[in-house]
């Protein structure tokens, strides 16, 4: 399954090697024309001959962290690659550099604690990855300075439609894209899978700028918040709600001819649809926006419960039904139904 | 000019949703320019063609809203600010939508006024339960501020005197000029609110040679005032600079000689916080020389912004002339030659 693939893939913003390989092998059949440029964005080209020049966009990054400094004892601190939650990082298994030496995120245990420090969150610099070593040459052997680490989470069913995973923003995008790019349409489609988004949007801005698309569809896996403890008018996305459209973002406001189209066709074509209702966070979508002369953008994201943490969860059912969604608004402006 | 005041600062045109205001604004500068186009963001971008060098002006006719983010059983709605809003000047107050649906804000129980904040706010539009809401509007829906037109003679006072006002000046100039010095690109520019978003791409699209924006600043001239040596009816300011730009020297010198030499009364402007199109403008590309034009407005980001008549008739002076002057100055200012 190609998001399990995805999911497990080492990837964090600034080496997104191996997720790369996995997207190009997956769609080599499929795409005749790549380019890799100069950032490590990997654009999927698919000459048209009439119609918009589409640009799909997902970021293949996920949040990791940065081996800092080595302990005497073969410790390892570290700092954080984009934004993950402190809280949940301790007691955490971790696999780190190219090598992928296993590792585990500790911390004095409680027992060692003192009653101020048992009611606090741990901060950074009071965590270490353990790997196991002697001592810092014995660590040396196997680290380096600069190396990335990655939860070390498995892929898996949590029931029929629920699986759980790491990096599910946003793998999930990225594989709602291939799928996508297996079918052929009439106009230029330029599938961008883009790098570092999660450390300020920076690949999809410059693939924009290379592109110069008529439009562009982002495709996330976006925040839930329909759990408890949540007011409901602070949910963000529901799971098991469908697709979520994004109506504005901290980085964007979308373009309502797009959107109104993607509701009118989920409507006709029986695909439960939600809006994103948390307007904090950016997404590519703002660069890509305000790339060169502008591009009209549009979002639709996978709602995925617990992101930026070990483990997120997703439906498999919302993740069809964006694959579907997308499918029908590609086709709709194929058919000429659709234009700007 | 009073009867076009009312007419654009009345209309409908939150940040992303500037379709309504963008056709008032069409209808009265159509028969004065040679082009006009709407760009991939919205902008609406008027073009008066005249010399060799482009001078691009940027009036944003986007103004403040709240976005639907939830409609609970009751038909209540939950919203967001559309740019930068207070809890405090809401309450009480009405908004309007696209379709004309009009609501009132009112807040959650509070233990504290302090306790405001914009989550405890909601928006009744008189609905039972959510599908009776639904009929009238959705999530994503922006509203505006609803409020009327006040003529009080010298003084006016409107919702959306930002960045209308400054759009209503734009509107004249293009209609008072007769010599332009340059390819005039008048910019009412989208997404101002959110971040200077139309302007950017606008100034991409354009590569003008100068750029100047017109917006409003705020006055140091009410009770208790922060301090800013800005006020009402002293004339339109040449800014120095604000949190988005500091304005190319050069640019601001080349305003405050053309306001000297048709004898415009105006205030130099140094404002603290805020920002405005031409901090866009200045760094696209490979940098573009920007100035900003003011007109001084109490009560900014209110139902009630307040202006002085005769600072727009400055204004407007102060717009044509530059649009008639030819820009002299260095097009950089780290160079001279």
């Amino acid at each position: 399954m190609l998001l399990k693939k995805l999911s497990e893939a080492f990837g964090p913003s600034g080496l997104e090697g191996e997720v790369r390989n996995i997207l190009t092998e997956e769609l080599a059949p499929f795409v005749n024309e790549w380019t890799r440029d100069a950032l490590g964005n990997l654009i999927a080209v698919k000459p048209g001959t009439r119609g918009p020049k589409v640009m799909l966009a997902a970021h293949m990054d996920e949040c990791g962290l940065m081996i800092s400094s080595i302990d005497r004892s073969g410790l390892l601190c570290f700092r954080k690659v984009g934004g993950l939650d402190d809280r949940v990082l301790v007691s955490k298994y971790v696999v780190i550099g190219p090598k992928k030496i296993p590792g585990v995120i500790g911390a004095k245990a409680i027992h060692l604690q003192r009653p101020e420090e048992r009611t606090q969150v741990i901060p950074l610099n009071g965590l270490y990855i353990d790997i196991g070593a002697k001592s810092k040459e014995d660590a040396e052997r196997l680290i380096k300075l600069g190396d990335y680490a990655v939860f070390g989470t498995e892929f898996g069913h949590l029931s029929d439609t629920v699986v759980k995973g790491k990096a599910f923003d946003d793998r999930s995008g990225c594989a709602v894209l291939a799928e996508v790019l297996k079918e052929q349409y009439s106009m230029p489609i330029y599938g961008a899978f883009t790098v570092q988004e999660e450390i300020g949007l920076r690949g999809a801005g410059v693939a924009a700028y290379a592109i110069e698309p008529d439009l562009a569809i982002v495709l996330e896996g976006t925040t839930c918040s329909d759990l408890p403890g949540s007011l409901e008018h602070g949910f963000c996305t529901g799971m098991g709600e469908g697709p979520a459209i994004t109506a504005m973002d901290a980085s964007v406001i979308t373009d309502k001819r797009l959107v109104n189209e993607l509701l009118r066709l989920a409507k006709e074509n029986n695909i439960p649809v939600q809006f994103k209702r948390s307007i904090t966070g950016g997404s590519d979508a703002g660069r890509i926006n305000q790339t060169k002369a502008g591009v009209p953008v549009v979002v639709i994201s996978v709602p995925c419960r617990y992101i930026h943490s070990p483990v997120s969860m997703l439906s498999l059912v919302d993740f069809e039904n964006t694959i579907k969604l997308v499918k029908l608004f590609l086709e709709s402006i194929d058919k000429g139904g659709f234009a700007l | 000019m009073k009867e076009l005041i009312k007419k654009v600062v009345e209309a409908y045109g939150p940040a992303g949703n500037e379709a309504k205001i963008r056709e008032v604004i069409t209808e009265e500068v159509s028969p004065y320019v040679d082009e006009i186009k709407v760009d991939a963001l919205g902008n609406l971008i008027a073009v008066k063609r005249g010399g060799e060098k482009k001078i691009m002006f940027a009036a944003h006719m986007d103004e403040i809203g709240v976005m639907v983010t939830h409609i609970d059983k009751h038909g209540f709605l939950r919203f967001y600010p559309v740019g930068g809003l207070s809890p405090l000047t809401l309450i009480g107050n009405r908004v309007i939508f696209e379709n004309g649906t009009v609501g009132v804000i009112s807040n959650e129980k509070l233990e504290a006024q302090k306790d405001l904040t914009l989550n405890k706010l909601f928006i009744d539009i008189g609905a039972d339960t959510k599908e009776q809401a639904l009929e009238k509007v959705n999530i994503g829906d922006v509203a505006a501020i609803n409020r009327e037109y006040v003529d009080l003679g010298k003084r006016l006072i409107s919702k959306a005197m930002d960045d209308r006002i400054a759009c209503v000046i734009l509107i004249e100039a293009l209609k008072k000029v007769t010599k332009p010095a340059y390819d005039i690109y008048a910019v009412f520019t989208t997404q101002e609110e959110v971040g200077l978003r139309g302007a950017r791409v606008a100034a991409y699209g354009i590569s003008p040679d100068l750029g100047i924006a017109i917006d409003v600043t705020r006055t140091g001239d009410t009770p208790e005032s922060a301090t800013m040596d800005v006020s009402l009816g002293k004339g339109p300011t040449v800014k120095i600079r604000d949190s988005s730009l500091l304005c190319t020297p050069s640019v601001r010198r080349y305003m405050e000689d053309v306001a000297k030499a048709n004898g415009i009364e105006y205030q130099l402007e140094v404002l603290e916080a805020g920002g405005t199109d031409a901090g866009a403008i200045q760094l696209t590309k490979g940098g573009i020389p920007a100035g900003v034009m003011s007109v001084p407005c109490r009560y900014i980001h209110t139902a009630s912004e307040m202006i002085d008549y005769n600072d727009v008739v400055n204004g407007v002076k102060l717009i044509t002339a530059i649009m008639e002057t030819e820009f002299t100055g260095a097009l950089s200012h780290y160079i001279t030659t």
